[in-house]
């Protein structure tokens, strides 16, 4: 640790490398296309719905696409909101 | 009834972005819905100082083209649960950016939420009259230097003639944000006065902010200023302005180190 670290604060000696690590990251992604990246997800999401339309019914506003990039993989998460599937005979 | 806020400036890098952060998270840290909307089309940061840029999968262009909808493209803050952040897109061309479509997804918003804060982009071209052309309050951030009063006193033109309310005879509220002031340098004399920036820009002031490199730690950390280190001079300055943006009258103080002695060799007495 540096002199000038230890005389001049916490602050800057402990919050630089996740800045660091944070900008590493997200340039890794915008450089490879961010818009690569958000054409991508967007039609992953209409293909994944589709398929589930072919068996329930369910909007667009009931799917939810989340992310979380990260060094060598990132998260893809999808919810999808599945309303109560009545089997008939049972109103 | 949801309220809509404007952060803006005219200059750059006077503190928008900081503040819109921390008086969002200071807002729904009270159990208030909030929402953060970056306007800054081709230079969005909000998500970078809030610490949600991993997670941006759509964008307010994505949102007015619809290729999403607005609660996809919506991102939940992690640490306090009525907060959510609107990111700009980084990819789009400022075109993209439609004043039908910006009204449309405002409208949605406002049902959405308690308060609606947007981060204008610097400048006083289309993206920061889009920003602003919905609010029913203004925050003009001004740093205590001539070219950033200058520019404010601009925007508060701005303000009183190109906004929706203005055009239908009403008035945008409008607050000064003094940041980056810094009471060492002030007591010295080598910055303008806090009495007299008042008087030239003439509208109410909603809080001082002090200098602080906590602000810097913040944006390292991705994490707002108020939510960082909540009790450091910044934070608490910020959280004073937000409750009195809720209506509390609390006298104006400039927060200082609670027993930093820096602070006490420069401040002497305080
Ligand atoms: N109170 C403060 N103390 C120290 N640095 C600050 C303060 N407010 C803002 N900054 C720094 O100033 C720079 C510009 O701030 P930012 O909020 O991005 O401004 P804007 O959005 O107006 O361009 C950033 O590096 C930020 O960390
Ligand atoms: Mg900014």
């Amino acid at each position: 640790m540096s002199l000038f670290g230890s005389l001049f604060g916490r602050a800057t000696k402990t919050s630089a490398p996740v800045a660091r690590d944070r900008l590493q990251i997200l340039l890794a992604h915008e450089r490879t296309g961010e818009g690569y990246e958000s054409d991508l997800l967007s039609k992953l999401q209409a293909e994944i719905l589709q398929v589930i339309k072919r068996h329930i019914p369910v909007d667009q506003e009931k799917v939810q696409v989340k992310l979380d990039r990260g060094n060598s993989v990132s998260m893809l998460e999808i919810d999808i909101e599945v309303p109560q599937i009545r089997t008939p005979g049972h109103p | 009834m949801a309220k809509v806020l404007v952060v803006t400036s005219g200059k750059g890098g006077v503190g928008k972005t900081t503040s819109t952060a921390a008086l969002g998270a200071a807002l729904a840290q009270t159990g208030q819905n909030v929402v953060v909307v970056d306007f800054d089309v081709g230079l969005r940061n909000l998500d970078l100082v809030m610490g949600a840029e991993r997670r941006v999968v759509f964008d307010l262009i994505n949102v007015i083209q619809g290729d999403a909808k607005l609660s996809q493209a919506l991102i939940r803050d992690k640490r306090i649960e009525t907060l959510s952040i609107l990111p700009a897109s980084q990819t789009r061309d400022k075109d993209a950016l439609t004043a039908e479509g910006v009204a449309r997804v405002m409208q949605e918003l406002r049902e959405k939420f308690d308060w609606v804060i947007c981060d204008s982009p610097a400048g006083i071209e289309r993206g920061a009259q889009l920003a602003m052309y919905h609010a029913d309050h203004a925050i003009v951030v001004t740093n205590p230097e001539v070219s950033s009063v200058r520019d404010s006193d601009r925007i508060i033109g701005m303000l009183d003639s190109t906004t929706e309310k203005a055009k239908g005879g009403g008035k945008i509220e409008k607050h000064l944000l003094l940041t980056r002031y810094d009471p060492a340098r002030a007591a010295r004399g080598e910055m303008l006065r806090i009495e007299d920036v008042l008087e030239i820009l003439s509208i109410p002031l909603l809080g001082i902010i002090p200098e602080s490199e906590e602000v810097l730690r913040a944006s390292n950390l991705g994490a707002p200023v108020t939510l960082s280190s909540p009790d450091s001079p910044p934070a608490r300055a910020y959280a004073e302005a937000a409750r009195r943006l809720e209506g509390e009258k609390l006298e104006i103080t400039v927060p200082t180190e609670r027993k930093g002695l820096l602070a006490r060799l420069f401040k002497g007495k305080s």
